[in-house]
């Protein structure tokens, strides 16, 4: 290892990352692009379920009962009709994903003290929101029917009536449950897991698409030098957008960030590592820009979304998949992330990840240099 | 620019002495032998074993995808060679590749710096490939630029300026580490005549320092220049020697020059005559090759007459590496080229 060479070759992957106005594009418009996707366009919140409301009785406590779900921010009542006809029509047209309807003997059953059915429809096509839009309704159904008994007690001579049991949950680390907080330190690993391999994607495959390769290799550089003179000013820039992505997390998603800064450094540049290895090899490989970026959507993008623990918690995975998460990179920095913003764990309670990564790190840039022959056959 | 062998930076990671490294003979910058390049069943480079001597301007002629671009390459080490060895600087090519690249130039057939760095930016980027020391840099990037005439455009994009200038641009990084070997690939395709005279200039200012110089061309007046020839055709070594060699013993006859109209139907005319050996077409006059141009003169001029061909000048004439070419490329009865 030389090191004039490794820095004449990184002086010149800056100078011409700094000329090229579209991979400057790159480097701040795509890791800013995507957390703005991703953060608002990934919610898991539930909240807001469009909702038809029927009521053939039209009484008094009818009307009373359906203030409730009104009054619930998960429901957004589009819509009160008269006919069931109509909420079939707005239930295929999709113009809400629930309707509730009171019977017509509604308060008559309940002065006589029998048991009322409301009737739920619900959309299953989305059968995530679907399963929320019941349980939503099942409870604004039965506060209203506690406070019904309550009520119906305390004129029959009881004075005090409380519940017997009740579930008294106290939520760490994302106090308020806004899946925001999980969402962003993943949407960070997913952007640079993207944005670190197509950077290097280009690398390689520019030279040989240029004809600048032949020159390259014929000069005394080893390939080493190449490898670490590239990836250098990448690491850098990668390292920057990381931060942006967490400022972003930070300060404009609101997501707390609870970890020592030095722990997300390292482990950052460790993922870094491994995503532009990645990315350089493909390059490698592909010998051609279009193909190597392709790739490097390909390679790192579905596994980083399905894989890494992202939208699909890993222990609620079959078990061979959750065997094959292990080969999934983003997926030991998707769980050091999360730590780091909403727990702060010490280093000590998640070195098994980091050291995951390194040793990611270490075989892909030994695997990286490896591939590349200084040959033009 | 003369060099010894204690100019020859060892490659660090071999703790070998370079006299070690050393064999083939004495005074010889490039041995090949029987070097052999197949891509599938082509053979792109046949059986081909030379020598260029230190400091010597070593000519490689041939025409297009005659196999001199895969023997340079193969000589860089670039590509691997299917059989056969070369050693550059007494140096095997194949088993150290990384000494023999400190100990060379190269210049690619297609220009190949980048395009997006300025003139300095380039030179810098390959005094640091070839680890030029620092001490030296100043006084070596200063030098390329002067000898590529590029005083004044050292802030110019390397894609912005005329090919003349790419080209001699291209040559100062490939010999900004002075390499006692330079492997100069179709240096002056597409250049303008003037850039070309220019080039060649610096090519023999460079043999005259004690640089080898082992370059192709497709053009027989730039062949002229080189010390030493070799004509390559079809991956295979046709005939070689000093251009004087080559002009005076490649041929086996006298060489007659024809000037005359319809040179073509004079072509037919003559190929098909009895005491001519071979016709070619030059501009527009013909070349023929008798065995002894004295007596075939008025024979010539007779066939012409009879067709009704009028002719002007027939002499002899000496003949050009042009004429050898046709000559040793035609396929004719009884001899193989």
């Amino acid at each position: 290892m030389n090191f004039d060479r490794f820095l004449a070759m990184a002086i010149k992957e800056i100078i011409q990352i700094k000329r090229d106005a579209r991979s400057i594009a790159i480097v701040i418009a795509m890791p800013v692009i995507m957390m703005l996707a991703f953060g608002y366009g990934v919610s898991f919140d539930t909240k807001h379920i469009p909702l038809y409301l029927l009521d053939q009785e039209k009484s008094q406590q009818s009307q009373d009962f359906l203030k409730h779900f009104q009054a619930s921010e998960y429901f957004n009542v589009v819509k009160t009709v008269d006919s069931y006809r109509e909420v079939v029509e707005a239930i295929d047209r999709g113009d809400c994903q629930m309707a509730v309807v009171v019977p017509f003997d509604f308060s008559l059953k309940l002065a006589a003290g029998q048991p009322v059915g409301i009737q739920a429809i619900v959309n299953g096509t989305d059968s995530n929101s679907a399963n929320l839009g019941m349980s939503y309704g099942e409870a604004v159904v039965s506060s209203y029917a506690q406070g019904l008994q309550v009520a119906w007690l305390q004129r029959r001579g009881q004075i005090r009536v409380a519940p017997p049991l009740s579930l008294d949950a106290r939520t760490w680390y994302n106090e308020n449950l806004e899946s925001m907080a999980t969402i962003v330190p993943g949407v960070v690993a997913m952007v640079m897991a993207v944005v670190g391999t197509f950077l290097t994607s280009l690398t390689i495959a520019r030279e040989w698409e240029r004809g600048t390769m032949e020159q390259l290799v014929s000069t005394p550089v080893t390939r080493m030098e190449i490898m670490l003179g590239k990836l250098a000013p990448y690491l850098v820039i990668g390292l920057f957008d990381t931060c942006l992505c967490a400022a972003l997390g930070v300060w404009w998603f609101g997501v707390p960030f609870r970890s020592q800064l030095w722990i997300f450094l390292l482990s950052t540049v460790l993922f870094i590592l491994v995503v532009l290895s990645m990315g350089y090899f493909l390059s490698v490989v592909g010998k051609n820009q279009m193909a190597a970026s392709q790739l490097a959507l390909v390679a790192t993008f579905l596994p980083a979304f399905l894989l890494s623990g992202f939208i699909y918690p890993i222990d609620q995975m079959p078990a061979a998949v959750q065997v094959v998460t292990h080969l999934v990179p983003a997926r030991y920095f998707m769980f050091i992330l999360r730590n780091v913003f909403l727990k702060g764990t010490p280093l000590s309670l998640m070195w098994q990840d980091v050291a995951g990564l390194a040793l990611f790190a270490v075989v892909l840039t030994i695997l990286a240099t490896r591939a590349f022959k200084k040959r033009i056959d | 620019m003369i060099r010894d062998s204690r100019d020859l930076r060892k490659d660090p990671r071999d703790t070998r002495d370079l006299r070690d490294l050393r064999k083939g003979p004495e005074g010889a910058a490039v041995v090949v032998t029987g070097l052999v390049k197949r891509f599938g069943d082509f053979a792109a480079v046949d059986d081909i074993s030379l020598t260029a001597n230190k400091g010597e301007i070593f000519g490689f002629l041939g025409p297009n995808g005659a196999g001199k671009s895969t023997t340079i390459r193969m000589l860089c080490g670039l590509l691997s060679p299917t059989s056969g060895s070369a050693t550059v600087s007494g140096i095997d090519v194949a088993t150290h590749p990384e000494i023999v690249r400190q100990n060379i130039g190269y210049m690619s057939q297609k220009f190949s710096l980048y395009n997006d760095l300025t003139v300095l930016e380039n030179l810098h980027f390959f005094a640091g490939m070839y680890s030029v020391p620092r001490s030296q840099l100043p006084s070596r990037i200063s030098w390329a630029v002067e000898m590529a005439g590029l005083n004044g455009r050292e802030k110019s994009m390397a894609g912005t300026l005329a090919t003349g200038w790419k080209q001699r641009l291209a040559l100062g990084c490939a010999v900004l580490h002075r390499p006692p070997v330079v492997f100069l690939d179709e240096p002056t395709s597409g250049v303008d005549p003037m850039s070309r005279r220019q080039f060649w200039e610096l090519i023999h200012q460079m043999a005259a320092d004690g640089v080898t110089v082992f370059v192709t061309t497709h053009y027989m007046d730039e062949a002229e220049y080189c010390n030493r020839l070799v004509l390559i055709y079809r991956g295979k070594i046709v005939a070689s020697g000093s251009p004087l060699e080559l002009k005076e013993g490649s041929m086996s006859g006298e060489l007659l020059l024809v000037e005359c109209e319809k040179v073509g139907q004079a072509l037919e005319l003559l190929g098909a005559a009895p005491f001519i050996q071979d016709a070619a077409i030059f501009g527009n006059a013909l070349h023929l090759v008798v065995e002894n141009a004295e007596q075939a003169a008025p024979g010539v001029k007779t066939l012409l007459a009879r067709e009704g061909i009028a002719a002007g000048k027939v002499e002899r004439i000496r003949p050009s590496l042009e004429d050898v070419f046709v000559s040793l490329t035609t396929p004719r009865p009884g001899r193989t080229p």
